[in-house]
């Protein structure tokens, strides 16, 4: 198993390690609850070094990627963040990455650990078919990175720089120093809090985490695992690349469409132009458990007797204290609030649709 | 730190517990170290009050947040009682799991297979190897 840069770190918190991808990565510290309501409550820390980073540099690094992803990347700013996906030939999502804007012909992609080296090849791909002036260069084993998450978290980090934090808006990042080395932060995450991304080179990765962990002592800070990662990602409705989508899924029958910009050519949009007039058949939605019993991934899904989908992701939700999913529906089915069962084990237990996403955070500005 | 492991019980290899109570009733929970190893139990499936189960066989289901775990049947018998409690409060086998969290109460077919049942020193050290 590949091993991050902050491993010996999570042995020492005596964390539980699991295999994630081909990375040996911590599930849990304590217990995914107590880490999951301390990101709601005040503020963790979770190792993502095992993410990928993929820089795009030149005078057409931006043609590449309005070709390589189905977003409108045009009007992005210079330390702006772009939500965007990655396609197969077949309109099927190989990745939903994000996309930093560092100068007008340099990029940095953020991808899913188990599909980095799926994107790299496919955008290699593209890149050679339609030669665009640019070049592309692997840097996620040079990379580290950190997710600070929680409502502390702004107060924490403000105490590792002299950025001044409350100028930086959701979804935009900064080049600056934390703790006297080169990072990137954006405020952004994958818990549905408010919340940072570090990035900073492997080598030092551990000196930050450390710092964090030393200033956040007085905020309640813990680091957190992938167990914690997972409810908060599901509450906040956020999707799971390599279980809630795959290639085969279409951005179309998820909550993806949004990231699509028919307006422009781009791999892929003819299988999706095709697939948007035949119109989709399968949808994916959010569920509640009314009954007994929590729904899994792979649990079959019914309306009265007919079988109509199966759920992606599933889990006892610890903020909403209820169990919670995500599943693929007929289409004709996919209404909020239409009664529906799972097959839990040999029984079915009741569940309605619901609207995703099931938890939002209360902003002060709202 | 797991808690000491009663002596006046036997247990499975799957870190079940058994209490013997007499006139071939036994009662039936997961051990501390099971649940330490589950953490957050978020729901517990029990089985109905009649059910006949064969040694083996899996007999209820917990849950923790993010696993399914069945629980088997230490020994061969029928389901007198339940743990209803349980329920209402999964949490209970966290916090105790060798008294409140207990999970069903057994009529055993066959007493000679409680002596099948490894004693709470040969436990101890089933679960310090697991450890190492």
């Amino acid at each position: 198993m590949k091993k991050t840069p902050l491993y010996e770190k999570h042995v020492a918190l005596n964390a539980k390690i699991i295999d994630f991808g081909g990375w040996a990565m911590p599930v849990q510290y304590t217990n995914v609850i107590d880490e999951h309501k301390t990101t709601r409550n005040a503020a963790t820390l979770f190792d993502i070094c095992h993410m990928g980073e993929i820089e795009v540099r030149g005078p057409q690094a931006s043609d590449l990627l309005q070709f390589a992803l189905t977003r409108n990347l045009q009007k992005q700013e210079i330390g702006q963040i772009k939500l965007s996906a990655l396609l197969t030939d077949d309109g099927g999502i190989i990745d939903d990455l994000t996309v930093y804007k560092l100068a007008q012909d340099y990029y940095m992609l953020v991808t899913n650990a188990s599909t980095c080296a799926r994107d790299w090849e496919r955008i290699n791909a593209l890149h050679k078919a339609k030669g665009f002036d640019c070049t592309l260069e692997n840097i996620s084993d040079n990379t580290g990175k950190l997710d600070l998450q929680g409502p502390c978290a702004q107060e924490i980090l403000s105490r590792l720089t002299h950025y001044d934090l409350n100028s930086l808006a959701y979804y935009h990042f900064v080049e600056l120093k934390v703790s006297g080395q080169p990072a990137i932060i954006s405020r952004s995450g994958y818990t549905g809090e408010d919340g940072f991304e570090i990035y900073s080179p492997a080598a030092i990765i551990g000196n930050v985490w450390d710092r964090i962990m030393k200033e956040g002592v007085n905020f309640g800070l813990k680091p957190a695992g992938l167990g914690a990662r997972d409810t908060l990602r599901l509450e906040a409705g956020m999707l799971l690349n390599g279980q809630d989508i795959t290639e085969s899924v279409s951005p179309l029958e998820v909550p993806y469409s949004w990231l699509v910009d028919f307006d422009k050519e781009f791999a892929g949009a003819a299988a999706l132009r095709a697939l948007k007039l035949s119109g989709i058949k399968k949808k994916m939605v959010g569920l509640e458990m009314t009954g007994r019993g929590i729904a899994r991934h792979g649990y079959k899904v019914f309306h009265q007797d007919k079988e109509i989908g199966i759920v992606t992701s599933g889990t006892f939700a610890p903020t909403l204290n209820k169990a919670i999913g995500l599943a693929f529906v007929d289409v004709q089915y996919s209404a909020p609030d239409t009664g529906i069962s799972i097959a839990v084990r040999d029984s079915r237990s009741a569940a309605k649709i619901v609207k995703i996403p099931f938890y939002k955070r209360l902003k002060a500005e709202d | 730190m797991s808690k000491q492991n009663p002596t006046d019980r036997r247990y499975s290899r799957d870190h079940e517990w058994t209490k013997d109570e007499g006139a071939g009733m036994v009662l039936i929970g997961i051990t501390d170290y099971a649940q330490e190893m589950l953490t957050d139990i978020v729901f517990v499936e029990l089985p109905e009050i009649g059910k006949k189960v064969a040694k083996g066989e899996s007999m209820a289901v917990v849950e923790s947040v993010k696993s399914v775990s069945d629980i088997y049947a230490p020994v061969s018998g029928e389901v007198i009682a339940i743990n209803s409690k349980l329920e209402e409060d999964p949490a209970l086998i966290n916090q105790d799991a060798f008294g409140e969290g207990w999970i069903v109460r057994m009529r055993v077919s066959d007493t000679a297979e409680l002596a099948s049942l490894i004693d709470a020193a040969t436990y101890d050290l089933l679960i310090s190897e697991e450890k190492h």
